[in-house]
């Protein structure tokens, strides 16, 4: 790569052994994908919950907070998706006393770094969404593929270590979707069909991330009549990325760099139909079971507006069984506040903060109450669950709803 | 002896034996990382380990949590010796990094056709190559 005089400088230890080491792994990574140089950003977003850091991730990040010479904080604004646990209702999840060690001390680490610990999957619902052509550097790919497709920004899948470092150094090696060739649509949907629900776009991104099969796939996504709304977009976009691995799409009229067809997409793509016929066959594919042992909104995390929609579903019901609904420490006190919350809890749910369902230990969850049918409105999560042993099921916010009422999925 | 060109590379040299199927890769949603076996139901090497292989699969699938997994796995010694893909995303580039495990990605033809179930593999980065043994 070519490196600045400042990247020059860095390498060679004069920020100190943090930064160094920092540049030394995005030089890596930069070398593999044959990057030419670096680009600045201007925010970082790190996915670090403690099962997928396990004690090894959690030593590496207290090694680096210990340092003593030279700079260990990060020079840009650095955030954080979900951790592995909320506090407040640990112990209701099973979670051990290990595990809340490996969280507060992942967290104390984290802090001397100078990252904030905003926890939240939807920061470009709660924090600061990027903008058109800001050059970033997102951890979690519901929050990459969202922000380079509606809001115009730009940024790779940047995993823990690298959105961290990428935070300790405010650049990050200039391939994939920094450049505007690979921004480009390379195959085109036609949807022929609206979707109603949250469940419906989940699972439409999802077929379409099959589709399109792999990180450096740019769909055309054309037949959407109107904007769907942040909430909608939030679900295709996190579904997509899940089932294909897929940072970017397109909807000319609709995201920011497709104003119109030709503005993305050569005079020929290849081209295919989607319709209501593979949304249903994707639902039905989960669908292995009626009864249901537990109710998970999450995946990404509930925006204020799913809250108020959940709450009003829960009303005056009585739940046989639990139903969680997760959301970010942001919009949490909004719910408190609208008593969205309290609404949850009186129908015999609950509401969770800073945490994920499936970045939080889901498999020790499982084992420690028993869990193992799972309805949700999240494609994302169904798509994720079956790894950690549960037979995830797909339904609408109103079906699970009701399943946590009657203990079954209609 | 057959020599296959990489586009990308990274680690050391490793051989091994390879385990091969046309699937996805993704440490957390395809993988029980205690038991060192592939768990997702529907995938191919489902219930099969994957300590000490030569992964030779189709493309990088899902989060990035990957990227501290496989290091958290070498940590315990259940990670694979090394992966190899058709099509590789950052998150794997970036684990591979962190984690100092060898990758190889991106080959003329699919590379989990080219690559016969349990051969002995060897793979040189530096060369870009993987060599059939």
């Amino acid at each position: 790569m070519n490196l600045s005089g400042e990247e020059r400088d860095i390498l060679a230890g004069a920020l100190g052994p943090v930064p160094k080491l920092a540049l030394e792994h995005q030089i890596k990574v930069g070398d593999f994908f044959g990057a030419e140089d670096f680009v600045p950003v201007t925010q970082a977003h790190i996915m670090a919950d403690t099962e997928s850091l396990g004690e090894a991730g959690v030593r590496w990040l207290e090694g680096l907070a210990a340092g003593k010479v030279g700079r260990r904080r990060v020079r840009i604004p650095t955030i954080t998706d979900p951790r592995g646990t909320d506090f407040a209702k640990a112990a209701f999840l099973g979670h051990t006393a290990a595990m809340l060690t490996l969280e507060e001390r992942t967290i104390a680490a984290f802090v001397k770094l100078g990252v904030m610990m905003t926890d939240t999957c939807i920061n470009y619902q709660t924090v600061q969404p990027a903008t058109l052509n800001e050059h970033v550097a997102f951890g979690d790919t519901g929050v990459v593929i969202y922000s380079n497709s509606v809001c115009g920004a730009r940024s790779n899948f940047e995993g823990g270590p690298s959105a961290l470092a990428a935070g300790l150094t405010g650049r990050t090696p200039r391939y994939g979707f920094h450049l505007e060739r690979q921004r480009r649509a390379t195959l085109a949907l036609r949807v022929d069909f609206a979707p109603r629900s949250l469940n419906e776009w989940g699972a439409l991104g999802g077929v379409i991330g099959r589709i399109a099969g792999n990180y450096w796939s740019v769909p055309l996504i054309e037949g959407i009549e109107a904007s769907p709304g942040s909430d909608a977009l939030k679900h295709f976009g996190a579904a997509m990325a899940s089932f294909g691995s897929i940072a970017m799409f397109h909807m000319p009229g609709v995201t920011p760099e497709a104003r119109r067809r030709a503005d993305v997409a050569p005079d020929r793509l290849p081209e295919q139909r989607v319709g209501r016929a593979e949304i249903d066959a994707l639902e039905k594919s989960y669908r292995k079971d009626d009864r249901v042992d537990v109710v998970v909104f999450s995946a990404p995390q509930l925006s204020l507006l799913e809250l108020a929609e959940l709450a009003e579903l829960c009303a005056g019901r009585r739940f046989s069984i639990p139903l969680l609904a997760v959301t970010s420490p942001q919009v949490k006190p909004d719910a408190d506040r609208m008593g969205y919350t309290r609404t949850l809890e009186a129908a015999g749910g609950t509401v969770l903060s800073g945490m994920c369902f499936y970045q939080s230990y889901a498999r020790e969850i499982a084992e420690a109450k028993g869990w193992k049918r799972l309805a949700t409105n999240s494609a994302k999560l169904v798509n994720i669950l079956g790894g950690y042993g549960y037979v995830p099921m797909l339904a609408s916010m109103e079906q699970c709803v009701a399943a946590a009422q009657t203990g079954r999925l209609a | 002896m057959t020599e296959l060109v990489a586009r990308h590379a990274i680690g050391a040299p490793v051989t091994g034996q390879a385990l091969v199927a046309n699937d996805g890769f993704s440490a957390r949603y395809d993988l029980d990382r205690v038991a060192g076996t592939f768990s997702r139901p529907a995938h191919k090497l489902a219930g099969q380990s994957y300590v000490g292989k030569i992964l030779v699969l189709d493309t990088a699938k899902g989060g990035v949590a990957s990227a501290w997994m496989l290091h958290e796995m070498a940590s315990r010694g259940v990670a694979p010796l090394a992966l190899v893909f058709n099509s590789v995303n950052p998150i794997l580039a970036q684990g591979a990094a962190f984690g100092e495990l060898t990758m190889l990605a991106g080959f003329d033809g699919d590379i989990t056709a080219l690559v016969p179930q349990g051969a002995r593999v060897s793979l040189d980065p530096a060369r870009r190559l993987l060599i059939l043994i």
